[in-house]
């Protein structure tokens, strides 16, 4: 027990006391307390824990903190701007009805503005393709791609 | 997870010294695979040298025969590297196919070889195009490295620096995906490298492996049709829930025709 590990998360900088053997999640939701990043099937497959690492979506669950020192790290809590104005992809899951439980939202979302950075005038089989690591239970997909397709566009419009 | 200690290494020698001293460590490359065996406790190393901070194993150098990709290198970036896509395009379709986004952007192409993983998408590339995977004490050739499930020819604490992937002609990979895990069921690497046809073959055996039968009606005639008539035997092949070793040989000769069809455009 014990090795120090610093890192930014949503822009604060931040250190922690870690066992070597602590994911990048647990620091993540037990100790910074924010709890919008969530564990699904605790196996890679499912994405709920995705969060941006130096600007690339990447699988909480999946890697060490000790893995992510120094970055800078983007959670679904540091989305938003701090007034509480919706980042445009959050406002197109709202707006498109992309979620329904919600439990695997954050992860799309997280996952979605990644990349509607790189691919801003994807096709919706692309947005289907980018979906392979994020599984949602309910909606059946449809309107998460609706969604992704509308953020990209509030996205590249800047708004 | 057991506990286990954890180094950062500043250099691959401090790496490999540090691996050196102890058979129970591991060096911890982009963890997409080790991690998560970590987790299900089905790998309990004692240290974890992480390779992350090491700049010297991350890159892609293009010459003129080909391309050299440092084996911290992650797929998300051989995929998107312009140069990877005007050099060998069907290396850089093989990167954007391994798992998904997330795993693309954590995942490295020396971590995936040195787990030789049985269904992994990067040993059919290497073995197709005959790239030569540079550690820090050699040079090995594709076709001496697979040895078995999740086996290599490498020694312990030989690490993977970086392999150089000679260009082809014309080359494509096509696989056969697990819908879930996104593991290749049967991949199918395809290159007419100017001097002969290889064929490699994921996901099928315990290792990524040529396929004799295909390689040797291709090198006759580079046609959809030629691997058409190749009938691929079952021997040895894995059995399990997701496909029979009699499918998985179907799925080589469906793969490979493909392969071919994608690689002559």
């Amino acid at each position: 027990m014990g090795v120090k590990v610093s890192m930014t998360v949503n822009g604060k900088q931040v250190s922690s006391e870690v066992e070597e053997r602590t994911l990048l999640v647990t620091l993540i939701r037990e100790q910074l307390r924010l709890t919008g990043t969530h564990v699904g099937c605790d196996t890679a497959q499912c994405g709920a824990c995705t969060i941006a690492m130096n600007g690339k979506a990447v699988k909480s669950c999946s890697m060490l903190a000790m893995q992510a020192e120094g970055a800078d790290i983007m959670t679904i809590e540091g989305v938003a701007k701090p007034d509480g104005t919706l980042h445009p992809m959050q406002a197109a899951f709202k707006e498109n009805h992309g979620l329904q439980c919600g439990f695997c939202t954050p992860g799309m979302v997280m996952n979605a503005i990644d990349f509607a950075k790189r691919h801003p005038n994807a096709s919706e089989q692309e947005v289907r393709e980018a979906l392979d690591g994020n599984l949602c239970r309910c909606t059946g997909y449809h309107n998460i791609v609706k969604s992704i397709m509308a953020g990209s566009k509030a996205m590249a419009a800047g708004k | 997870m057991h506990a286990f200690k954890y180094l950062r290494a500043s250099s691959a020698n401090d790496a490999a010294a540090a691996v050196a001293k102890n058979s129970e460590a591991r060096y911890l490359a982009g963890g997409q695979s080790l991690v998560q065996a970590m987790k299900l406790r089905l790998s309990s190393p004692t240290d974890l040298i992480d390779l992350g901070a090491i700049k010297d194993l991350t890159g892609i150098k293009v010459d003129g025969s080909g391309v050299t990709i440092g084996a911290m290198t992650r797929h998300a970036d051989v995929a998107g590297s312009a140069d990877v896509k005007k050099a060998i395009p069907a290396l850089a379709a093989l990167a954007g196919m391994v798992g998904d986004r997330q795993v693309r952007n954590m995942g490295t192409l020396g971590g995936s070889l040195a787990n030789s993983d049985p269904a992994a998408d990067y040993p059919a590339a290497v073995l197709g195009l005959g790239a030569t995977i540079n550690t820090n004490k050699r040079k090995i050739a594709a076709d001496d490295f697979f040895k078995g499930l999740f086996e290599t020819a490498l020694q312990p604490a030989e690490l993977i620096t970086s392999v150089t992937f000679p260009a082809a002609k014309r080359a494509a990979y096509v696989k056969f995906k697990n819908q879930a895990s996104r593991f290749a069921i049967v991949g199918v690497f395809v290159a007419d490298t100017g001097s002969g046809v290889r064929v490699a073959v994921t996901g099928a055996g315990p290792c990524a492996f040529r396929s004799k039968e295909l390689e040797a009606a291709l090198s006759k005639s580079f046609t959809v049709e030629a691997a058409a008539a190749v009938k691929v035997p079952d021997k040895g092949m894995n059995s399990d829930l997701h496909a029979s070793a009699e499918y998985r040989a179907h799925l080589v000769t469906v793969m490979a025709k493909r392969a071919v069809q994608a690689a002559l455009g």
